[in-house]
């Protein structure tokens, strides 16, 4: 069951987390006792119970096919660290 | 050794709702970059989506015309990846409980039926455009987010298929069904019809599956078989040589013709799906699927055989006429109008496609409306013009939207079916060609073929070709 040090990288790097040696060895402590605690959920006998989807009660909360205007260009772009010619910039992904 | 293939298809179409999946921006195509856009399918923070409606029902007209099991209960779940096309990092879709099921469909290849299995269908939501951009210090990439958010069916065929040219048969009749139920444009050159594919290849008669690899990056049916049929002789090399297929995605290049390794995404396959939180579950009962059903249009293969039935027409006609639905819909204008249903396919099969694909129209969008080549045709029934005026005749409406009548009046293309009138020029061919005359006179049957050409040529072709044959006869 145990969380090892190469899951914590692994995970970190999925998330874009760039951690230190020590924040590694912090991690993996952590989710390892957060785990051990939810094994205490394992002790009951869910065999009957159906998955939860969703905390809330509702279902089926359907909107009809509208189209409204959204945001000007400006707006759009005004929290993005770098733009040009209306798009966003990013630094290269391929 | 002799090997089979065993291919795959997972196709993206985008729904045609006015709205996006989860906002209520337009799903309009084109449009300057990031003008369709709101905090939603920015993915700001603290903003709620909202199941568009229309999705759901499209999702449940294709899944049902796809023979599909529809789920009772679904919900959506988010696919985790790190990649600027989307916003938010991750994408809306579905993951353990899609919106249908087990479905199948039918596609014939060299006359033989098949029924080709559908895993699963489900609903997501596409991703933005990105540009890459050459440049010092590795350049940088521009995204549009435009078509983020716009709503996609993902269908997944079973690998049920073993040949490049049943995947093709495949994936028109999905395309079709797709136009039929109206839920999707298909226009596989803007990219709101997509398809990748997994091919493995395998010793025939073989049980277990080989080693596959996923083909991205074919825009149009053409490229789907040319890709297919150069990755299976790829990996068929490889296997003769005594190498292993390496489990890889590649990306078709249309202009080389070749399958070219893909850098893969960074432990790109680690999505962590997990329950969407920001949507409630869909339940989807009996009376909404039966609701759904009522209000399917009549599909692909059932319209194909009724053409068989009713018009008598060959099963290869009735198949083309009926991949897509504005031509089968244009077919069913024009019989109504010209009741002869095979010289009405002949011309659509014929001149009429080759000219809409010259100028890339579809069918509906033809400058020759049904009413227009039902008049053509009538003209030519009458005898007024001969079929190869009436070749011509069509070349000029399709280029300048004028009728029939019109045009062959303007340029006096009626045909000479008057025997005072061609018997004169018949004679004066006869006295032009001694030689041929002889010629047939002397057995060779051949020679008053010459000779009608001759009096055609002398008529520009408005003579009435039986009775010019009768003529010369008379003549000889």
């Amino acid at each position: 069951m145990a969380i090892t040090l190469k899951e914590v990288e692994h995970v970190a790097l999925l998330a874009r987390l760039y951690l230190s040696e020590e924040e590694k060895q912090a991690y993996t402590q952590q989710l390892n006792s957060i785990l051990e605690y939810m094994q205490k959920l394992n002790e009951l006998d869910t065999a009957a119970v159906e998955p939860t989807a969703h905390v809330l009660p509702l279902k089926n909360v359907l909107r009809d096919d509208e189209v409204r205007p959204g945001l000007p260009r400006e707006k759009a772009l005004a929290g993005a660290p770098e733009a040009q010619d209306g798009q966003f910039k990013v630094p290269r992904v391929v | 050794m002799e090997y089979e293939a065993v291919i795959g298809l997972e196709v993206h179409a985008e729904l045609k709702t006015g709205s996006k999946a989860f906002c209520n921006c337009t799903t309009a195509f084109g449009g300057e970059p990031n003008t369709h856009v709101c905090p939603i399918c920015l993915g700001l923070p603290g903003v709620l989506p909202k199941i568009n409606r229309k999705v759901v029902e499209f999702g449940l007209k294709a899944a049902l015309a796809l023979n599909c099991q529809v789920a009772s209960f679904c919900k959506f779940d988010r696919k985790n990846y790190y990649y600027p096309d989307l916003p938010k990092n991750y994408q809306i879709s579905q993951y353990d409980l899609p919106l249908a099921r087990h479905g199948f469909l039918e596609i014939e290849v060299n006359g033989e039926k098949k029924k080709i299995g559908i895993a699963r269908v489900h609903m997501e939501e596409d991703a933005g455009k990105l540009i890459h951009v050459d440049g010092s210090g590795g350049g940088y990439t521009l995204v549009d987010y435009n078509r983020a958010g716009v709503p996609l069916l993902e269908i997944v065929s079973e690998p049920d298929l073993r040949s490049p040219a049943e995947a093709r048969a495949y994936m028109e009749q999905l395309k079709a069904v797709l136009e039929y139920t109206e839920v999707s444009d298909c226009k596989m050159q803007e990219g709101s019809l997509r398809c990748d594919a997994n091919v493995s290849v395998r010793p025939l008669g073989s049980r277990e599956f080989g080693t596959k690899t996923e083909v991205k990056n074919m825009n149009s049916f053409r490229a789907l078989q040319r890709a297919l049929e150069y990755e299976i002789e790829r990996q068929i090399a490889i296997l003769e040589s005594g190498g292993r297929v390496v489990q890889e995605t590649r990306g078709w290049d249309e202009s080389r013709g070749v399958t070219v390794s893909m850098r893969s995404k960074e432990e790109a396959h680690d999505y962590r799906y997990f329950p969407e939180p920001d949507l409630v579950p869909l339940v989807i009962d009996q009376e909404w699927i039966e609701k759904v059903r009522r209000e399917l249009p009549e599909l692909p293969n059932s319209r194909r055989e009724r053409l068989i039935r009713d018009y008598g027409l060959p099963p290869y006609d009735a198949g083309v006429i009926t991949s897509s639905k504005a031509l089968a819909d244009y077919f069913d204008r024009a019989v109504a109008l010209f009741p002869d249903a095979k010289q009405v396919s002949n011309w659509l099969m014929g001149d009429f496609l080759r000219l809409l694909n010259a100028s890339g129209l579809e069918p509906d969008a033809s400058p020759v409306k049904p009413e227009g080549l039902a008049e053509l045709l009538k003209l030519q029934q009458e005898g007024t013009i001969s079929i190869k005026i009436a070749k011509q005749v069509f070349e000029e409406m399709f280029a300048t939207g004028k009728g029939a009548r019109q045009i062959v009046e303007e340029k006096g293309l009626v045909q000479i079916s008057d025997a005072g009138e061609l018997a004169a020029i018949v004679e004066k061919v006869l006295a032009e060609h001694p030689q041929v005359v002889a010629d047939y006179r002397g057995g060779k049957d051949k020679a008053l073929g010459f000779l009608v050409g001759q009096v055609m040529k002398a008529t520009r072709g408005k003579a009435n070709p039986a009775l010019v044959n009768q003529l010369l006869k008379e003549r000889l």
